[in-house]
C-alpha cells in the first residue's frame, strides 16, 4: 500500500499532474520534481519558516504539508509571487535595507511578511515582529528586515518613507 | 531527516475514517494539520504504517452556538479559532490564547482537535479546555463518547482517546457575561511552547471572587486546574490569603526538568503568575509585591 498516489494541483498558475509517494512532502516535491528551488528547507520540522508557500491562500510550511495533501489546491511559490511582480517593491526595500546576506532565509521571510501586508494595512513594529516570529535569519539580524517591511508599508499607504 | 514509508488514504467521510481505523488501529495514525505528526514522523520519533487523512472532512470544521453550548468541530483550525467572532463573544480566554500557539504558517493548518489529541503539557489549549469546562466527544467503533477536560489528559502526550477513536468535536459552556478572564505564558520567543502558563476564567463580585478556575499548563505531565483556587473564592483576599494559596499551589504542583527550566524555576514562575493573575482579575497592584519573575 506504500504506492504513488496520484495528485493534480495548480502550482504558480501551472496546472501540474504528479504521481507521488505519500512520504513525500511538498517542500522535496516543488525543488526536485518541478525545480522550484526558492522554496527553501532548513530544519523539515516546522521550526525555521525557510519553507514558507501559499496554500489556498494561506502561508503554510511546505515542509510540514505531504504533497498528497496539496491534492486539488492552489499553491504559490517565491517564483511565483515574484514573477507576477507581487512583492517587487518588498524585495526592492530588502535590497536597501541590507535585509538580506545570504539570502538562504529570504524567500520564507518575504512570504511571511507578504502575508501580513496582505492581512493589515499598516502594522507597527511589534506586530511585524510578531508575524515573523516564526522565521529564522541566520546572518542579518530582524532590524534590517523589520526595516524592510515598515518601509514597504509606508510605501504602499502612498507615502513615501 | 524524512518520515519514512507509509500508506496513505485520504478519509471521504467521518464514517469511512473510523472504518479504516477500526480495521488498523494501532498500526495507523489520524492527520488532521500535521504540524505535530509531520515533525514526529521527519524526527523518526514515530513510523505508522498508514496516514488516515482527515483533512478533506467538512463536517468535522466549523464553530456554533446553540443554547448556551459552544460547539468546535476537531478540524477548526487555529487560525479559524482566532478570527471566530463567536468564540471571542462567548469564550475570549480561547481567542486569547490562541494567539500564542505557534506561528502564523502553523496556525492556518494546525486544528484545536490535533492540539488536544497530541496532548504536549505544555501546549496552551488543553489547559484552557480545564478551565472552560469543556467536554470532548469522541467517535468509536462502539458509538460516542463524551469526555469531560478533566479526565481527557493523562500524561505526556496520553489522553483518554483509544486508538480505533476519532474527536470529532468539542463543546463548551457560553461563558457567563459576568465572567473575566486571564491569560499569560512564559516563553522564550513568541509563539513557542510555554515555559509556563496560566488559563483563568472568574466571576469577580463586589471585589471577591465568586468564581475562579485556574488552568496552569508546562507545569507537570499534563495540563493543571489547581486547586489552590479553592482558597481564593469567597473571601476577602489579603495579602495572607494569597500566600496560602500560592502555598497551597506549590504543593499541587510536579513540574518536569527541561532544556528550558529546572523544576524550581517552574514553581517559581507558576506562584508569579497566579499572584499576577489574581491582581488583575482584582484590580489590586497591592497584592503584587513580591511577585517578580
Ligand atoms: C514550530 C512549531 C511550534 C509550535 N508551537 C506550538 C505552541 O506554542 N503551542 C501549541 O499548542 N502547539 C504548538 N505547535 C503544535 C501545533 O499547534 C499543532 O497544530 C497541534 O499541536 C497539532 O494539531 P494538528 O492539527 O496539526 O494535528 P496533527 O499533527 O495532524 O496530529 C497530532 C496528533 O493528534 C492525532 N490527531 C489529530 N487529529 C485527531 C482527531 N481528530 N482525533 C484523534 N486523533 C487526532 C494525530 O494522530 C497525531 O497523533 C507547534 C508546532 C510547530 C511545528
Ligand atoms: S524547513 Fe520547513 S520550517 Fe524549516
Ligand atoms: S540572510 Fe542568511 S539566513 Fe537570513
Amino acid at each position: 500500500m506504500t504506492t504513488a498516489v496520484a495528485i493534480s494541483f495548480v502550482v504558480n498558475g501551472e496546472h501540474i499532474e504528479a504521481s507521488v509517494l505519500p512520504r513525500l512532502n511538498l517542500a522535496d516535491f516543488l525543488r526536485e520534481y518541478l525545480k522550484l528551488t526558492g522554496t527553501h528547507v532548513g530544519c523539515e520540522h516546522g521550526v525555521c519558516g525557510a519553507c514558507t508557500v501559499r496554500v489556498n491562500g494561506d502561508i503554510v510550511r511546505s515542509c510540514l504539508l505531504l504533497a498528497v495533501q496539496a491534492h486539488n489546491a492552489t499553491v504559490e511559490t517565491i517564483e511565483g509571487v515574484s514573477d507576477s511582480g507581487e512583492i517587487a517593491d518588498l524585495q526592492s526595500a530588502f535590497r536597501d535595507r541590507n535585509a538580506l546576506q545570504c539570502g538562504f532565509c529570504t524567500p520564507g521571510m518575504l512570504m511571511a511578511a507578504q502575508d501580513l501586508l496582505k492581512q493589515s494595512l499598516s502594522p507597527n513594529r511589534q506586530q511585524i515582529r510578531e508575524h515573523l516570529s516564526g522565521n529564522y535569519c541566520r546572518c542579518t539580524g530582524y532590524q534590517a528586515i523589520v526595516d524592510a517591511i515598515e518601509t514597504t508599508v509606508r510605501t504602499r499607504a502612498g507615502r513615501l518613507p | 531527516m524524512k518520515a519514512s514509508a507509509f500508506a496513505y488514504a485520504r478519509a471521504t467521510s467521518v464514517a469511512n475514517a473510523l472504518e479504516l481505523l477500526t480495521a488498523h488501529g494501532d498500526k495507523a495514525r489520524v492527520l488532521s494539520g500535521g504540524q505535530s505528526l509531520l515533525p514526529a514522523m521527519n524526527l523518526r520519533l514515530i513510523s505508522p504504517e498508514l496516514i488516515i487523512d482527515i483533512g478533506e472532512l467538512a463536517e468535522l470544521r466549523g464553530v456554533a452556538v446553540k443554547e448556551g453550548v459552544l460547539t468546535i468541530g476537531a478540524l477548526t483550525r487555529h487560525v479559524d479559532l482566532l478570527k471566530s467572532s463567536e468564540i471571542a463573544a462567548h469564550a475570549p480566554l480561547l481567542t486569547e490564547a490562541v494567539a500564542h500557539v505557534a506561528h502564523p504558517a502553523i496556525r492556518n493548518r494546525g486544528t484545536i482537535g490535533g492540539s488536544l489529541a497530541h496532548a504536549d503539557p505544555a501546549s496552551e489549549l488543553p489547559a484552557c479546555m480545564l478551565t472552560l469546562e469543556a467536554i470532548l466527544i469522541a467517535r468509536g467503533p462502539g458509538g460516542e463518547r463524551r469526555i469531560p477536560a478533566a479526565k481527557f489528559f493523562t500524561g505526556i502526550y496520553e489522553t483518554a482517546l483509544g486508538p480505533q477513536e476519532l474527536l470529532v468535536a468539542i463543546e463548551l459552556p457560553v461563558s457567563p457575561g459576568s465572567a473575566t478572564h486571564f491569560f499569560h505564558e512564559f516563553a522564550r520567543r513568541h509563539g513557542d511552547y510555554a515555559i509556563v502558563g496560566l488559563a483563568a476564567q472568574a466571576v469577580v463580585r463586589d471585589g471577591r471572587f465568586a468564581d475562579l478556575r485556574l488552568g496552569f499548563f508546562a507545569v507537570g505531565d499534563r495540563p493543571l486546574l489547581a486547586g489552590a483556587a479553592g482558597k481564593l473564592v469567597d473571601v476577602a483576599i489579603t495579602s495572607g490569603v494569597l500566600s496560602g494559596a500560592l502555598s497551597a499551589l506549590d504543593e499541587e504542583l510536579d513540574p518536569l526538568e527541561d532544556q528550558q527550566a529546572t523544576p524550581a524555576m517552574r514553581r517559581h514562575l507558576a506562584k508569579v503568575l497566579l499572584a499576577r493573575c489574581v491582581s488583575a482579575l482584582l484590580g489590586r497592584p497591592d497584592l503584587l509585591s513580591g511577585a517578580t519573575a
